[in-house]
């Protein structure tokens, strides 16, 4: 499994920035964008491997850059992210996701999930 | 003993809920009964008693009618007795001169011409003004005999004619005088005296049409009685009778009651020119006996109808108070699972807003904590390195304690939503359990957990079955001593269903309050129970198409059991 790139997308700069300085200690590149306007705007710009994706956006909702993003790179896997941090039995996963991740996120299962879907996908 | 009970359909509960209490509804069903039973009964007694003075009355006019007519004609056809026979008299002594009336033979055919043409004289007397009987025809021997010491004779000697009493006299049979004094050619008076039988009189009273109830008599001033009675006895006997006062009217009728319960009409007449009172008397029962006999067909049927109008009362009062006091029971039932639902949705929102709040800074702690982790791995020579690695760590499961909270939070709100899914029963009473897990350990109680791995999921709402079991095992931890013993096992049941009991050894539910213990409002908690809880487990298990059962025996302790459908058709 070769090198791959993450684009992150929540509000919470904070918490971002974070997951991609510790995605760096990890070897992954990552980037990050605070809404759903600018990601999309990103990914058009850049290549990306996977996104992830919180639901819980300001201006575009969470579903909406997410039906974007398939649109326009059906290629590219989305996890999503919810605060709603029960079991993730409860959630309906939204047509187009790759799955679905709770909220705090365990770095190590953050990981472990990417790598499951790239792996799918033929990565 | 082991008191089993399958939940009532109708839960039977306490009054409390709707602020009417059961002496309330008594009394309105007292008043309900009251009320209209009066309005219904009244009316019928008003006719009852109109009836009874009518047919009173009815009567009264029919005694009286028939007293009176009896006195007119029998009065009449006394006077007019007497009336001729002293016209008969006066006659004789204008018209035969006194020589003549001296003379035996004479005297003796005048009587019986008397006799002939009247009837009813027993013997003729010239009496003279000294008293002695000078000449006498009759069937007795009396000449010579004196009267002047006697009533009769000063009474005719003052008035001129006279009609007396009756009296038995020298001659032993009843009978009266009438006298008439008369000037004695040349000087002097004497008196001229009829003796008259008083068979002649009691023969008009035999001729009456009387019923066995009805006695007519002639009675003096005195009343001693002048002919014999059927209810007085026999002539001469002195009588009880207190006689009204001459009136301008001859007749008087009256009505009144006896000593001995009966009543009487009687009905006086005087008989002009004679001592005689002519006395109707007709007796009866007790006027009211006597209408209850009279009107017995009519008596019972009204008795049959207020023995049904008293059974419709009372039933359909009863009915209506009942249907009235379930109706008010289960509107305060609706009315405060609303507010309950109600308070526990805006719980619900409070808590799930609260959850995401905390949630955000929880992930952003838990990534800077995963940072200084990292930042410490890759900093080989860090003095306290491994300090560091702890602290994170520590950082690390204290964010996930929160997320405990913050996801029990979010469950809780989402209780609130009724939807159907795919549920482990072991991961939802492991869930159940987990909210108790601080009690459990400070109490030291053991929860046994007696579920089978890999049991079939059930299809049922989540939310709902976590409050269920929530309250049933808070239940059971209200009732079991520090160190007690909570048993949580489920049953496969059949097809259809499953069953899962929560049992404990704790103090037990009396057989009085197992019966009350799904109602709403019951509680044994004292001022710490809403006795809501029981209450909606009970209406939840129902609405998700099970039923719930318990068992309990006082200081040994509870079972509940919960039996669900395998999937819920609601």
């Amino acid at each position: 499994m070769g090198q791959f790139r993450v684009l992150l997308v929540d509000d919470e700069e904070e918490l971002v920035t974070t997951i991609i300085e510790r995605l760096k200690f990890r070897d992954v590149d990552g980037a990050y964008e605070l809404n759903g306007a600018s990601a999309i705007e990103r990914m058009r710009k850049e290549p990306f491997d996977i996104v992830v994706l919180d639901l819980k956006l300001p201006g575009i909702s969470g579903e909406e850059t997410l039906r974007v993003m398939k649109q326009e790179h059906p290629e590219i896997p989305v996890l999503l992210i919810t605060g709603h941090g029960s079991s993730i039995m409860d959630e309906k996963v939204p047509r187009g996701a790759a799955g679905f991740l709770a909220k705090p996120i365990n770095i190590d299962d953050l990981l472990a999930r990417i790598k499951e879907v790239l792996a799918k996908n033929g990565h | 003993m082991k008191a089993e009970e399958k939940i009532p359909a109708q839960i039977e509960s306490s009054d409390e809920e709707s602020g009417w209490t059961t002496p309330r509804y008594h009394r309105l069903r007292r008043l309900s009964i009251t009320v209209t039973s009066l309005v219904a009964l009244i009316p019928l007694m008003v006719m009852l008693l109109i009836n009874y003075y009518q047919d009173q009355e009815s009567y009264h006019a029919e005694s009286f009618y028939t007293i009176s007519r009896m006195l007119s004609n029998t009065q009449r056809t006394l006077e007019y007795a007497v009336q001729e026979r002293k016209a008969a008299l006066s006659f004789i002594i204008s018209e035969i001169p006194y020589e003549q009336l001296t003379q035996k033979e004479h005297l003796q055919r005048v009587l019986q011409n008397l006799n002939h043409s009247f009837g009813g004289f027993v013997d003729l007397g010239i009496i003279d003004s000294s008293g002695n009987q000078a000449y006498y025809v009759g069937p007795y021997n009396l000449e010579g005999k004196n009267y002047r010491d006697q009533a009769w004779f000063s009474e005719v000697n003052i008035r001129g004619e006279f009609v007396s009493d009756v009296f038995m006299g020298f001659r032993n049979i009843p009978h009266f005088v009438i006298a008439f004094k008369h000037e004695k050619p040349g000087k002097g008076y004497f008196i001229f005296r009829a003796t008259i039988d008083m068979e002649m009189i009691s023969k008009v009273f035999y001729s009456l049409d009387m019923d066995r109830n009805t006695d007519a008599f002639l009675i003096n001033q005195k009343s001693v009685l002048q002919t014999s009675s059927i209810f007085y006895g026999s002539i001469l006997t002195q009588l009880d009778i207190e006689i009204p006062p001459r009136y301008r009217h001859r007749e008087v009728i009256d009505e009144y009651e006896k000593s001995d319960g009966k009543w009487e009409t009687s009905g006086f007449s005087f008989i002009q020119d004679t001592p005689f009172i002519l006395c109707v008397i007709k007796q009866r029962e007790n006027p009211f006996l006597h209408w209850l006999y009279r009107r017995s067909d009519m008596l019972w049927f009204l008795l049959v109808s207020i023995i049904l109008i008293l059974a419709v009362v009372v039933y359909g009062s009863s009915h209506t108070i009942k249907r009235l006091r379930e109706l008010d029971k289960r509107r305060a039932k609706v009315y405060h699972n609303i507010e309950y639902t109600n308070k526990m949705a805006t719980i619900g929102r409070m808590a799930a807003g609260i959850a995401h709040e905390i949630n955000n800074p929880l992930a952003i702690i838990n990534e800077k904590a995963g940072l200084l982790s990292d930042l410490t791995f890759h900093s080989k020579d860090l003095p306290d390195r491994d300090k560091f690695f702890g602290l994170a760590e520590s950082i690390t499961k204290s964010v996930e304690r929160c997320s405990g909270v913050t996801r029990r939070l979010l469950g809780f709100a989402r209780r609130m939503d009724v939807k159907k899914e795919a549920i482990e029963v072991k991961q939802l009473l492991e869930e159940v359990i987990s909210f108790q897990k601080t009690e459990m350990i400070h109490r030291k109680i053991d929860i046994k957990m007696k579920v089978p791995e890999g049991m079939k999921p059930i299809i049922s709402d989540r939310g709902q079955l976590q409050q269920v079991f929530l309250n049933i095992v808070n239940n059971a931890f209200a009732a079991v001593d520090i160190g007690g013993e909570i048993i949580i096992e489920t049953d496969n049941g059949d097809a259809q269903t499953i069953a899962v009991s929560v049992t404990d050894n704790g103090v037990g539910i009396s057989e009085n309050n197992l019966k009350h213990i799904f109602e709403p409002f019951y509680s044994t908690k004292g001022e710490f129970g809403t006795g809501l809880g029981l209450s909606i487990t009970h209406d939840i298990v129902q609405k998700l198409g099970g039923s719930i059962k318990v068992r309990s025996k006082l200081g040994e302790g509870t079972c509940f059991t919960v039996i669900l459908p395998r999937e819920t058709n609601h």
